[in-house]
């Protein structure tokens, strides 16, 4: 089908599988899955700019959906998402400027390649070893209760760091009854930073360094770190689509097919979360990174950009 | 008593796959009553007009997961008292 707007022709079929498959993991991982549908897009001839303004738009309709499953399973802390949404949108900010630094510098491409490789395999080296250390002593996470009163509970082998970053009592604390933690609200906007900083200089929505830095910085239980980073997605992906569109990099009726099998797509990936404990939801999430860094060795290698 | 949470869980399920199907048809409707009436629209819209063409983007796309999601959920309340009566 031809799509006017990016000038491009490409199957609905296609749009629609691609959208579904980023739209299970999306809901049951809390990722975007930028780094997957935005090679995707641009496997099938869309411009580069398209796929990422156009991959942003149909994070922004499938989050929706997924958060809202997920709220409506008790795992999405509100108050957590907003605040981490400031910091987000920040260092989102200043990623977009280090960007514009290294591209004057001359060097962009391989210092971006570089710091995504050492990224994407070092979050899946740490989560690997800790979902495998955790699982092996036979601690399990509490399943999740199907309503959203009180806290959840989840297990890691990390947890003494964490315990000692929530005592550092730097003023104003925050109280999180949905996550059942209270955390300096630095620690939040300095996680929530570092996120919208990768964003900003790797592209996409950072999930996978927000979702696990939740789980083992702040302490905030898997399933609820999985719902909250989605509803976070909201907000920074709404703003990445609005800074996209008026720069003409948004292909709305595209995003609107991919989001037709997405939207389904996070639902069951929303629900699934249910019947896993949080380990393994962490050792589950390990290839995606892989993934991640796998698409970036490859376009070194060849110098094609997929 | 086991065979209790398994009947609940297979109702839950068989809620959630109606649900699915409901939602898959309706979104697949709104996109192709999209592309049939706006697409022109949008298309003048995204060159002469970003700013709300950029707004219209983001309202369609929520419009799509957010309200046909509570249509969705609506229809299945309507149906669940039907089938009571």
């Amino acid at each position: 089908m031809y799509f006017p707007i990016s000038h491009s022709e490409v199957s609905l079929a296609y749009l629609v599988i691609v959208g579904f498959l980023i739209g299970v993991m999306g809901g049951f991982f809390g990722v975007g899955g930028s780094f997957i549908a935005g090679p995707a897009l641009r496997l099938v001839g869309i411009d580069w700019n398209f796929a990422v303004g156009t991959d942003l738009a149909h994070i922004v309709g499938k989050s929706v959906v997924a958060a809202k499953r997920h709220r409506a399973l008790g795992n999405v802390d509100l108050r957590l998402g907003l605040i981490m949404a400031v910091g987000t949108i920040g260092g989102a900010e200043i990623g977009a400027q280090l960007i514009e630094v290294f591209k004057r510098a001359g060097n962009v491409n391989l210092v971006v390649s570089v710091v995504s490789i050492v990224i994407y395999a070092g979050i899946s080296t740490f989560m690997i070893w800790e979902s495998m250390k955790t699982l092996a002593r036979g601690k399990r996470s509490i399943p999740q209760k199907s309503s959203g009163s009180g806290s959840k509970t989840d297990v890691s082998a990390f947890q003494h760091v964490t315990e000692k970053i929530q005592r550092w009592r730097l003023p104003p604390m925050i109280s999180l009854p949905e996550s059942g933690v209270t955390i300096s609200l630095w620690v939040i906007l300095l996680v929530a930073f570092v996120g919208g900083l990768f964003s900003g200089f790797l592209g996409g929505g950072a999930g996978y360094i927000r979702m696990p830095s939740m789980v083992y910085v702040l302490g905030i239980p898997t399933h609820l770190a999985v719902g909250t980073d989605l509803f976070e997605i909201i907000i920074s992906a709404s703003y990445g689509t609005f800074t996209h569109a008026i720069k003409g990099n948004v292909d709305i009726l595209i995003a609107l097919v991919m989001n037709t099998g997405a939207a389904v797509g996070a639902q069951i990936g929303a629900l699934s979360t249910q019947y896993f404990a949080g380990p393994k939801i962490r050792l589950a999430f390990v290839p995606l990174p892989l993934i991640g860094a796998g698409i970036v060795i490859y376009t070194m290698v060849t110098g094609h950009k997929l | 008593m086991s065979l209790r949470p398994k009947t609940d869980v297979r109702r839950k399920l068989r809620i959630f796959a109606v649900e699915l199907v409901i939602y898959s048809g309706l979104v697949t409707v709104y996109f192709l009553v999209v592309l049939h009436f706006l697409s022109d629209w949008l298309v003048q819209l995204e060159t002469r007009h970003v700013h709300t063409y950029a707004i219209v983007a983001i309202l369609l796309i929520i419009g799509q997961a957010a309200v046909l999601e509570a249509v969705t959920t609506g229809l299945l309340r309507l149906l669940r008292r039907a089938f009571r009566r």
